[in-house]
């Protein structure tokens, strides 16, 4: 025991692991594939009634069995990649430019600016996101632009908090203060001064941003309260099929590993990026 | 919910503990006061009338205008939301648009349950998790730690109903060992409570442990880090007294920062867990609401979730503030 409480360097733990970011990138990569090329490869039409067996076992027909009304499980998993990688990517896309874009803002302008961003993103990080996108979809519905909205303004100020930390960081230095000198504007120190310095960390946070909408995503899905049929995202396909649990457990466990496929290998590989170690300090 | 919530906390300048602690106090009081402003916005959203929302369309006219007056809807917007959040506060958030029940007597037979349900699993994952986290960090760069670390990592990126849907299927499908739902909270005996919580809090557990475990590691790791230890180590301090006198009392700030962060996401993971086992909770109250678009119990129920939040996040940061040396001579 003695031996392991010697100070270890961090450095040596990461060396061991270049091997799972790259096969969680390769993963990544074909479920983002799936979400492009899903319907073509699909070999049933995913809303249609195939097979006279509800939660029929795997066969050569259907190679993932069958679901609750009798459609092949695997065109309806490879159609679903489609809605949940298309809902939680633009929103992850909208939560990152905005809250990249205002945290750059209110680093750069400081002052009353930097004040009033900084505490209207206090209180929208204030709710359990969950609970926030549950209100939300009380009152305005489940439709795909409803949404990307919701899930954008949820994720938003975690991705503020970060790029306005590092930002103000490196507005200090000398050539942000030598741009100011120059007369140069706002929208122009952003862009050539701050913004090329700050890509690492707006990557990693953009991947955690979209883990965390997928995960989003699909919990409102679960619940009945996210896209409606025939828009069946993953999430959709486990809470259609829940009831078969004890008759037809693939058509319910396959959809809800194919989630935890795509976030664990979004994590993994954000964990393994190089420089993310500061992204993921800030959280 | 992964963010930590709160403001962020500016660098003390020459202010005393309790000043700073109560600053933040009133900031979070201000935090949930803005929260509650959102909250109400909501109802604003709602597209149609209420009154003929609730009444049908079948409803006289009369009718019509006593339930408008009733529920204030005549009033401007300012004037409703300081009713609606006088009314949080005095404890009536007014009456069920779907069953005419009082919101308070909703609430008020589901919360119970979901505070026993978090309970349970608090009592159950802060040990488990508190010794996961203390031996990865003492073993850092073992063989056991990267396992934990890398496990830990893939379990806080997997969805709650996967672990939920695996437990029901592993546990109640095909082992018959526990029943598939806890619609009946049964707290006669103790056996027959650990039968109907069993699952539920097994799927909690689970999510909490693996961002539990992290976080109290990596509090640990860098209290091991600091230069004091190392002069322990030289002096020859026994590796266990050194864990136990040296390092743990200077990271209970941080562990309990940490204790607290996590078990704020209890309140996005009992939302799935009551409704994959229909456990009569608060937030299995909320979803049912939802799908009825019953304003007034979701907005009692969203604002009683984020006073919750805000106070985990509360206590997280006061640990922090307490726990910080620089302050603590002052």
């Amino acid at each position: 025991m003695s031996a392991a409480l010697e100070l270890q360097p961090i450095a040596r733990r990461r060396l061991s692991l270049p091997l799972l970011g790259l096969l969680s990138g390769i993963l990544v990569l074909a479920c983002l594939l799936l979400a492009l090329l899903g319907p073509v490869l699909a070999p049933h039409p995913p809303g249609q009634i195939v097979s006279p067996t509800v939660f029929a076992a795997p066969s050569r027909v259907f190679p993932l069995g069958t679901d609750y009304l009798g459609r092949d499980m695997l065109s309806r998993l490879l159609v679903g990649a489609r809605y949940t990688v298309g809902t939680a990517l633009p929103a992850a896309l909208l939560a990152s430019l905005l809250g990249t874009g205002l945290g750059m803002l209110a680093a750069v302008r400081g002052g009353l600016t930097d004040a009033v961003i900084s505490r209207a993103m206090d209180t929208l990080i204030s709710f359990p996101s969950l609970i926030f996108s549950l209100v939300i979809v009380a009152a305005l519905g489940s439709s795909l632009a409803v949404l990307v909205g919701t899930a954008a303004v949820i994720y938003m100020p975690g991705c503020y908090r970060i790029i306005r930390a590092v930002a103000v960081d490196i507005e200090t230095k000398d050539f942000v203060r030598a741009a100011r000198a120059r007369g140069e504007r706002t929208s122009d120190i952003m862009r050539h001064e701050i913004l090329p310095n700050i890509v690492t960390p707006v990557v990693t946070d953009f991947g955690l941003r979209f883990m965390f909408i997928v995960l989003l995503v699909s919990n409102l899905s679960f619940l009945g309260l996210g896209l409606q049929p025939p828009l069946s995202d993953w999430g959709g396909l486990v809470r259609e099929n829940l009831s078969g649990l004890s008759v037809g457990a693939p058509a319910v466990i396959l959809p809800a590993v194919a989630i935890a496929v795509l976030t664990v290998s979004v994590t993994l590989l954000v964990d393994n990026l190089p420089g993310r170690k500061a992204a993921m300090r800030e959280r | 919910m992964a963010e930590a919530a709160g403001p962020v906390l500016r660098a003390p300048a020459g202010r005393s503990l309790s000043a700073m602690v109560l600053r933040r106090v009133g900031m979070s009081l201000l935090l949930l006061l803005a929260v509650s402003v959102v909250v109400f916005a909501g109802t604003e959203f709602l597209p149609g009338d209420v009154a003929q929302m609730v009444l049908g369309q079948g409803a006289t006219p009369e009718a019509l205008a006593g339930l408008r007056e009733a529920l204030h809807l005549n009033e401007p917007a300012v004037l409703r939301y300081l009713h609606w959040l006088g009314g949080l506060l005095t404890g009536q958030p007014g009456v069920s648009l779907v069953n005419g029940m009082p919101v308070a007597a909703l609430i008020g037979d589901r919360l119970p349950n979901s505070l026993l349900l978090a309970g349970l699993t608090a009592l159950v994952t802060v040990p488990l998790a508190l010794f996961a986290g203390i031996t990865a960090a003492v073993w850092r760069g073992t063989l056991y730690d990267r396992g934990l670390t890398v496990g830990t990592i893939a379990a806080v990126s997997v969805p709650e109903f996967l672990f939920a849907t695996v437990a029901v299927l592993v546990f109640a499908v095909r082992l018959h060992w526990l029943p598939a739902l806890a619609d009946d909270v049964d707290t006669d005996s103790l056996r027959s409570l650990a039968r109907s919580f069993a699952l539920p809090v097994l799927t909690l557990a689970l999510a909490i442990f693996a961002q539990m475990a992290r976080m109290t590691r990596a509090a640990l790791v860098s209290t091991l880090n600091s230069s004091y230890i190392e002069m322990a180590i030289l002096k020859g301090v026994r590796p266990v007294r050194l864990v136990l006198r040296h390092a743990l009392p200077n990271a209970i700030g941080p562990i309990v920062n940490a204790v607290a962060l996590s078990l704020s996401f209890l309140l996005g993971g009992v939302v799935i867990v009551e409704t994959v086992f229909d456990y009569p909770g608060l937030a299995k109250l909320m979803v049912d609401a939802v799908s009825t678009r019953d304003m007034p119990l979701i907005q009692a129920c969203a604002m009683i979730f984020c006073a919750a939040y805000l106070l985990l996040v509360l206590l997280a940061d006061i640990a922090a503030i307490l726990s910080n040396p620089r302050l603590r001579h002052r």
